[in-house]
C-alpha cells in the first residue's frame, strides 16, 4: 500500500475545510469515493476531485502537497494514522486531534492544535497565533499530546492550555502562556512582552528573561529543580530539544499572576 | 548430596505468593539516597509483625537513575496488594518524604498500580504541582528543603516469598560466618532481598504456639538447646542453626539466589563446621512454591 496523497491542482482564493480528510474518516474508502467526498469551499461544496490531485490507497497514511495557507482544519479530529503536509496549511490544524502524528513541513496558520487532547503535532515552519490554544468560546485550549514548532510562534501561544506539552525552538509572540491552566511551554528564543498574562498554573520554560512579565508576577528566587532533569531527558530524542538536558535543572523563578491564583511559574536557566 | 563436606539435606523450602513492588530513592548522594532506603526498610522484617517485608535491592549509579543523581532500589513485599500498598504509602510518607534532598519512582511496571505519590501530594496542602513527564505522572510537593519529587503510582507485581535454607553449624560464630558469606554472595543478585537483619534469622518459627495469641513461635525442632527434650533435627555435632529467607519477584530469582547463598555457605564447608543445609517448610500443604534443595544446587 503506498500513502494517500492529495496535491492541491491549483492555487485557491477561498478557504477549504480540510476536516473530512484524517485516517479514521477515509477508513475503508476507495480513491472514488474519496474523489467525490464534497468538501466546503467558501460557501460553496467541491468534490474532492476538482481541487485535488489523488493517488495511493493507505487512508493511515495521508500527504497532502500544497503551497497555500488556506486548507484549514487539516487532521481536525483525529485520532490515528499520520498525516504529512508538504508544504504550508491554514488555520486550526490539528484542531480537536485525538491522537496520531501531523507533520507539516513549511508555516501554519492561527489556532494550531487548538483544543487538542493527545497525538503530536510538529510544525517545520513557524505557528500563527493561538497555538495550542482555545477558541473563542472555549474555556480550556490544549487538553495533551505535544506540540513541537521549529520555528517562531504568535501571540498567546499555550493560551488557556491545560495540560500536555509545547515546544518552540524559536521565539514566542506577546501573552505568551496567556491564561495557562495547567501543562508545560518551552521557548527556546524569546518570548514577548506580558508572558504569562493571567496564568493560573502550568509551568512556562524560558531559555531567557521574556520582554516584559506582568507586575502580578513575583521573584521567587533561584532554584533546583529536580523535575527538569527528567523533563529534558524526556527531550533527548526530540530534534532541536535534545540538549535541553545540559543546561541542568537549576533555575530563576518567577510565580504568577497573582491575580489568578498565582500557581503558575515561569521559568529561566540559570547562565 | 554433599558439597565440599556439609550435607545438603533431602528436604525443600516452602515460599508463599506474595504482591511485591520496587520503587528508586534517590538522592543529592550516594550517602542520602541509602540512609532514606534503609529508614524506609527498617522494622520490616516479616509481615507477621511488620506488616510488609522490605529490603535494598540495588545501588542505582547517577546515570541509571531517573533523575540523573545517585539512589538505592527498594522492594517491598505484603501478603495483599492491599497490605503493602497501606504499607508502602506509611513508609514513603514517614521515611522519604522526609529525608532530606530525595526524589521517589516507580521502579517497576505492570498492569496493577498502587499509590506511591498519589496521597503523599496532599502534604503539599494545596501548593503540589502535577506533571506529566514521558507518560508519566509526578508530584512537586513543595517541601523546607525545596521540591519533593515523586512518582504518582508504582505497579504490584506478584512475587515469592519465604524462600529459605537453614545452615547448620557446629558453633554459632561458624553458623554466622557461612551466612555472612551467603549474604555477601546474594547482595549482588537482582530481583530478591532477604529482609531480615543483616539478611539473617537467628529464631526460625513454626506456625502456631501453645498461646493462643501467638501465630509463630520458636521452631523448636531446630533449637540446640531443646536437643534432648523434643523431637529435634539437630544431631549432636550441631550447636547453631541460622537461617536466610529469601523474597524475589519470581520463582527463578528466588531459586538463583538460594543457590548462590547455598554455594558461598559450602564453600567454607565441613572444614568450617558447617555440618548440614538444611530449609523450612510446612510439610508442603501451605505454600505454592517448593525449592527442592538438591534439584536447586544439581
Amino acid at each position: 500500500m503506498s500513502a494517500l496523497k492529495l496535491r492541491l491542482r491549483q492555487s485557491i482564493h477561498q478557504r477549504i475545510d480540510m476536516s473530512p480528510f484524517t485516517p479514521q474518516r477515509l477508513a475503508d474508502m476507495r480513491l472514488t469515493e474519496i474523489a467525490r467526498l464534497p468538501l466546503w469551499q467558501g460557501n460553496q461544496k467541491v468534490a474532492c476531485g476538482d481541487l485535488f490531485v489523488l493517488s495511493g490507497d493507505d487512508p493511515q497514511d495521508i500527504v497532502i502537497q500544497s503551497d497555500s495557507d488556506r486548507l484549514d482544519e487539516i487532521g481536525s479530529g483525529m485520532t490515528d494514522g499520520s498525516i504529512h503536509v508538504e508544504g504550508c496549511a491554514g488555520a486550526y490544524l490539528g484542531y480537536t486531534m485525538r491522537g496520531g502524528s501531523l507533520f507539516v513541513t513549511g508555516d501554519v496558520g492561527i489556532a494550531a492544535g487548538c483544543n487538542m487532547s493527545a497525538g503530536t503535532l510538529t510544525i517545520a515552519g513557524s505557528a500563527g497565533d493561538l497555538l495550542g490554544g482555545a477558541i473563542t468560546g472555549e474555556r480550556q485550549g490544549m487538553r495533551g499530546g505535544k506540540i513541537i514548532v521549529k520555528g517562531n510562534a504568535g501571540d498567546r501561544a499555550g493560551d488557556q492550555m491545560r495540560r500536555g506539552t509545547i515546544l518552540i525552538g524559536g521565539n514566542a509572540g506577546d501573552y505568551c502562556a496567556s491564561r495557562m491552566i495547567a501543562g508545560t511551554l518551552v521557548v527556546r528564543g524569546e518570548a514577548g512582552a506580558k508572558t504569562g498574562l493571567a496564568m493560573r498554573r502550568g509551568t512556562l520554560l524560558l531559555s531567557r528573561e521574556p520582554a516584559s512579565l506582568p507586575a502580578s508576577f513575583n521573584d521567587n528566587g533561584k532554584h533546583n529543580l529536580n523535575f527538569l532533569t527528567l523533563f529534558t531527558r524526556s527531550l533527548q530524542n526530540q530534534p532541536g530539544f535534545s540538549d535541553l538536558w545540559k543546561r541542568g535543572s537549576r533555575v530563576q523563578r518567577w510565580l504568577g499572576d497573582l491575580g489568578y491564583d498565582g500557581k503558575g511559574e515561569i521559568l529561566v536557566w540559570c547562565e | 548430596m554433599i558439597i565440599n563436606g556439609t550435607e545438603i539435606e533431602e528436604t525443600f523450602a516452602e515460599a508463599f505468593g506474595m504482591a511485591a513492588t520496587r520503587i528508586i530513592i534517590t538522592a543529592v548522594n550516594s550517602r542520602w539516597a541509602r540512609i532514606a532506603g534503609e529508614t524506609m526498610t527498617g522494622f520490616a522484617t516479616s509481615v507477621i509483625g511488620c506488616g510488609v517485608e522490605a529490603g535494598i535491592e540495588s545501588e542505582i549509579p547517577s546515570d541509571e537513575s531517573p533523575d540523573g543523581r545517585p539512589g538505592v532500589s527498594v522492594l517491598l513485599f505484603g501478603m495483599s496488594g492491599k497490605a503493602l500498598a497501606k504499607h508502602l504509602e506509611n513508609r514513603v510518607g514517614q521515611c522519604v518524604l522526609t529525608c532530606p534532598t530525595t526524589a521517589l519512582f516507580s521502579g517497576i511496571s505492570g498492569e496493577k498500580q498502587i499509590p506511591l505519590g498519589k496521597n503523599l501530594r496532599f502534604f503539599g496542602d494545596g501548593y503540589q504541582i502535577a506533571k506529566q513527564i514521558a507518560g508519566s505522572r509526578y508530584w512537586r510537593v513543595p517541601v523546607m528543603d525545596g521540591e519533593f519529587l515523586c512518582e504518582e503510582t508504582t505497579a504490584q507485581v506478584p512475587a515469592v516469598g519465604g524462600g529459605n535454607f537453614l545452615v547448620l553449624a557446629e558453633t554459632q560464630l561458624q553458623a554466622l560466618t557461612a551466612c555472612e558469606k551467603a549474604i555477601e554472595a546474594m547482595l549482588h543478585l537482582p530481583n530478591v532481598i532477604m529482609p531480615f537483619p543483616g539478611g539473617i534469622v537467628r529464631s526460625g518459627s513454626k506456625v502456631g504456639s501453645k498461646y493462643k495469641a501467638l501465630m509463630a513461635s520458636t521452631n523448636e525442632a531446630y533449637c540446640p538447646t531443646l536437643r534432648g527434650l523434643v523431637k529435634s533435627k539437630l544431631d549432636p555435632t550441631i550447636a547453631s542453626v541460622m537461617e536466610i529467607v529469601i523474597n524475589g519477584i519470581d520463582e527463578n530469582d528466588v531459586r538463583l539466589a538460594t543457590r548462590a547463598g547455598i554455594q558461598a555457605a559450602c564453600k567454607l564447608g565441613a572444614p568450617a563446621g558447617i555440618r548440614r543445609i538444611s530449609a523450612g517448610n510446612y510439610g508442603g500443604k501451605l505454600g505454592q512454591f517448593k525449592f527442592h534443595l538438591r534439584e536447586v544446587m544439581a
